[in-house]
C-alpha cells in the first residue's frame, strides 16, 4: 500500500514518539502575528526560555492594522501597543518581521505564499485557524493556540496526534461564473461543519488540478470551516511554477534538490485513505450562505430551506440562524437587500480575486448601488501594489468601491472596519458566525468575490452570471 | 508553571445547550485586542448574554446560581472556528474558572488548546448529555465528578452517571500531569536538531 502526502510529510518531521502516544512533530515554518503571539513570548520570558530556531519563524501584522492608513501611531492605543509588542519580540529574538515600512506586510496567509516561504512537503503552523491555506502547496499546515505558539518558539515542535485522511475528489468542469469559493462552500454544505474533525482533507481530481495556486488557497483556507484542521492539494507543475523565483524559494542546485523532494511527497496512486468522497463539478452553482455557520448555504437560485429539511440534531441551529438572520424559511436568497459589500480576507484577498471582479466591472460599467458601502481590501501590500500598477484601484474607485490598505479588515473586526447594528454584508470572507464582522447583531452572507460585486451593484443578493453576463 | 495531574475534577456545573457554538461567541474578537489574557473571564459569551438579556431571557452564564460552576456541559462541535486560545482562557477565568468541559463533541483546535491548559474535554453520547443537562438544569447545587481515569462523569444518587471519554493521547497527558508539553518537547531537542538538519528544504538567503 502506498502513502498519502499527509503521512509522508508527517513521517519526515516526526522527531520521536512521546509518552502519551502522540508524536513530537518538527515545524518547518512558523508564522506569527500580533494577536496570538505576545502571550506566548511572555510565557517564554517567564520560564527563561529562548527561541530555538528564530530563522524558521516569520512575523507580520494583519488582524488589528487599520486599512484607511497604516501611519503610526495607530489611533487605537490597544492596537498600537500590540504592534509595538510584536516589533519588540521580533527584535529581541532575531525573528524576521515582514513590516509595513518595507512593503512586505499583509495577511499572514497571503504573505507566506507570495514570498515563497510556504513550500511543498513542509510542516507549517501559525496561531490562526486559517493556516490550512498553506496546504495548497502540498504542505501540512494547521492552526494552533497560543500555548502551542510557545512550544514552537521554544522547541520548533509540537505534540501532535496523527489525523486520518479523507480524499475529496471533484471531477468534471465548473460552469462559467462558478469559482473556488463555491466549490469549498459546496463541500462544507455536503460534509457539514464538523465532518472534518479528526481528518486532513486531500483535495483531488480534475477541478483542483486545473486550479491556479490562488484558487487552491481559497479551497484549503476554508478546510477548517468544515472542521478539518488540515487541507491540502498535491504539488504539481502549477505549484512549482508559482514558487519559482519567489524571494524565499530555493534557487539553483537547491531548487533541483527541493523539487525532487516535493515530487516525492505526492500521494502515491495506491495510497490508502480513511475515506474517499466524490462530487461532480457540474452540480456546483454559485453559493451563498444564509445562516450562522459556513455549512448553511444554498445555490444563488435557491431558497432558504425549511428547518424540517434538516436532521433533528441540526434543526435547533437552523432555527437559531433564522432568528438571528431574520430570514423567512422558504424565501429566495436572491433579492435580500445588502448594506455592505466586502471583498478581501485570507480566503479571497489575492490578485486574481480582484482581477476577476475588475474585468467584469470594466466590461459592464456597473457601479455600486446607492446606499451600499463597498470595501476592497487587498490581502497584502504586494497584492495592493500590483493592483495599483495595473490601474485596478481606479476601476474600483470609479465603480464606487473604497480601495483600502492591506489587512484582515472586515473579516473579523479587530480593526476599525466593522458592521454597524443589524447590517447585512455580502462578504468574500470565511465566517458567517454571529457577530463575526464586529457588530454583535451584524449579519454575514459568504460568497465568491464576483458574487459580492454583483450584490454591491444590485444592492441585493443577485446571480453574478446574469448581472455581469457571464457565460 | 507546575504540572498537576488531572485525574478527578469535582464541582458544580453549568449547562449551555446548542450545537456549533464558535469561539467568536465564547469570546468576541474585540477582547483579543490585548497583549495578555487578563480580564477575559467577565467577557465570556458577552454578546450572547446581552442579546438574551435584551430579549428578556437569561444566559446560563448570567444566572447567579451558576456563578460557582466549574464544569461546563455543552452539545456538539463546541469551540469551532477561530484558533484563539482566548476562548478557553476566558472560560478558565470566568468566576471560579471552568476546569472541565463535557460535551457531545469538540472542535479540534479548541480541544487542543484546552488540553494545553490542563482542561479535559470529554465526550459522551447525545442521550447521555441530554440526561446530564437536565440534571444540571434541575439543581444548581448538583455536584459533578469527572473521573478521567474511569472515563465517567458521576452525579446525583450514588452510582448514577454517564460514560465520558477522551482520546488516549491527551488523556494520558492529563492523567500524568504532562499536559504542558514544553518541558517534554525540550527533552527531544537533540533528536529534533538531527531531523532539522536533514530536511531537504529551506529558505533562500535571497529572501
Amino acid at each position: 500500500m502506498g502513502k498519502s502526502l499527509y503521512d509522508k510529510v508527517f513521517d519526515k518531521h516526526a522527531v520521536r514518539k512521546l509518552e502519551s502516544g502522540q508524536y513530537q512533530l518538527m515545524m518547518g515554518l512558523h508564522l506569527i502575528h500580533e494577536v496570538t503571539s505576545p502571550q506566548a513570548f511572555a510565557m517564554l520570558r517567564e520560564r527563561g526560555l529562548s527561541v530555538a530556531y528564530p530563522g524558521r519563524t516569520f512575523a507580520t501584522c494583519d488582524h488589528i492594522i487599520p486599512t484607511t492608513s497604516q501611519l503610526r501611531p495607530f489611533a487605537d492605543d490597544l492596537a498600537e501597543q500590540m504592534l509595538v509588542e510584536l516589533e519588540n519580540n521580533c527584535k529581541d529574538n532575531g525573528i524576521r518581521y515582514l513590516s509595513p515600512e518595507q512593503g512586505e506586510q499583509g495577511i499572514v496567509h497571503v504573505v507566506g505564499p507570495e514570498l515563497g516561504l510556504t513550500q511543498p512537503g513542509m510542516t507549517v503552523c501559525c496561531g490562526d485557524s486559517h493556516t490550512s491555506t498553506h496546504g495548497a502547496f502540498g504542505a501540512i499546515a494547521f492552526g494552533i493556540g497560543t500555548s502551542q505558539v510557545r512550544d514552537v518558539l521554544a522547541t520548533q515542535s509540537l505534540a501532535m496526534g496523527r489525523l486520518k485522511v479523507r480524499r475529496i475528489e471533484v471531477e468534471g468542469r465548473l460552469s462559467p461564473g462558478v469559482y473556488a469559493k463555491d466549490v469549498i462552500l459546496y463541500i462544507i454544505q455536503q460534509l457539514g461543519v464538523q465532518g472534518g474533525v479528526g481528518y486532513a482533507y486531500e483535495f483531488a481530481g480534475s477541478v483542483f488540478e486545473g486550479f491556479s495556486m490562488e484558487e487552491r488557497m481559497t479551497v484549503c483556507n476554508m478546510s477548517i470551516e468544515g472542521g478539518a484542521r488540515v487541507g491540502y492539494v498535491n504539488p504539481d507543475e502549477t505549484t512549482y511554477g508559482y514558487l519559482k523565483g519567489r524571494p524565499y524559494a530555493p534557487s539553483g542546485a537547491a531548487w533541483d534538490r527541493a523539487r525532487e523532494y516535493w515530487q516525492s511527497v505526492r500521494s502515491d496512486s495506491d495510497a490508502e485513505y480513511a475515506e474517499v468522497v466524490r462530487y461532480d463539478a457540474a452540480d456546483i452553482e454559485p453559493m451563498v450562505t444564509w445562516g450562522i455557520t459556513p455549512a448553511q448555504s444554498t445555490s444563488v437560485g435557491g431558497q432558504v430551506p425549511e428547518p424540517e429539511r434538516f436532521e433533528e440534531a441540526d434543526r435547533e441551529v437552523v432555527r437559531e440562524a433564522y432568528a438571528y438572520m431574520d430570514f423567512e424559511p422558504g424565501s429566495a436568497i436572491a433579492g435580500k437587500k445588502v448594506d455592505v459589500a466586502f471583498i478581501g480576507s485570507c480566503t479571497n484577498g489575492r490578485f486574481s480575486d480582484f482581477e476577476e471582479v475588475v474585468k467584469h466591472l470594466q466590461k459592464s460599467g456597473k457601479r455600486v448601488a446607492k446606499g451600499v458601502r463597498a470595501l476592497v481590501v487587498p490581502g497584502s501590500q504586494k497584492v495592493r501594489a500590483r493592483l495599483v500598477e495595473a490601474g485596478y484601484d481606479r476601476v474600483f474607485e470609479e465603480a464606487g468601491f473604497e480601495f483600502r490598505e492591506a489587512g484582515c479588515s472586515m473579516c473579523l473586526a479587530m480593526n476599525p472596519d466593522k458592521l454597524a447594528g443589524r447590517e447585512l454584508c455580502a462578504s468574500s470572507s470565511n465566517r458567517n458566525f454571529k457577530g463575526r464582522q464586529g457588530s454583535p447583531t451584524g449579519r454575514t452572507l459568504l460568497m465568491s468575490p464576483l458574487m459580492v460585486a454583483a450584490a454591491a451593484v444590485c444592492g441585493e443578493v443577485a446571480d453574478a452570471r446574469s448581472v455581469f453576463g457571464v457565460s | 508553571m507546575q504540572d498537576v495531574k488531572r485525574t478527578r475534577i469535582s464541582g458544580r456545573a453549568v449547562a449551555l445547550s446548542g450545537n456549533d457554538i464558535d469561539t467568536d461567541r465564547i469570546i468576541p474578537a474585540r477582547y483579543l485586542r490585548a497583549v495578555t489574557f487578563d480580564g477575559l473571564g467577565e467577557h465570556a459569551f458577552e454578546d450572547d448574554r446581552k442579546q438574551l438579556a435584551e430579549a428578556g431571557q437569561q444566559h446560563p452564564f448570567d444566572r447567579p446560581e451558576r456563578a460557582e460552576a466549574e464544569i461546563l456541559v455543552v452539545n456538539r462541535n463546541f469551540g469551532c472556528g477561530s484558533s484563539r486560545e482566548h476562548a478557553p482562557q476566558a472560560l478558565m477565568r470566568w468566576h471560579r474558572g471552568i476546569k472541565a468541559v463535557v460535551g457531545e463533541s469538540f472542535a479540534e483546535i479548541f480541544f487542543g488548546n484546552c488540553v494545553a491548559l490542563g482542561i479535559p474535554c470529554v465526550t459522551a453520547e447525545p442521550a447521555a448529555i441530554r440526561r446530564l443537562m437536565a440534571a444540571v438544569d434541575a439543581d444548581p447545587e448538583l455536584a459533578l465528578t469527572l473521573d478521567l481515569e474511569a472515563g465517567r462523569v458521576s452525579f446525583g444518587a450514588a452510582g448514577d452517571g454517564i460514560d465520558a471519554t477522551m482520546p488516549e493521547g491527551p488523556r494520558g497527558q492529563l492523567l500524568s500531569g504532562r499536559w504542558d508539553s514544553t518541558t517534554e518537547l525540550l527533552e527531544g531537542a537533540k533528536q529534533l536538531a538531527e531531523v532539522e538538519a536533514a530536511l531537504p528544504y529551506g529558505f533562500s538567503e535571497a529572501g
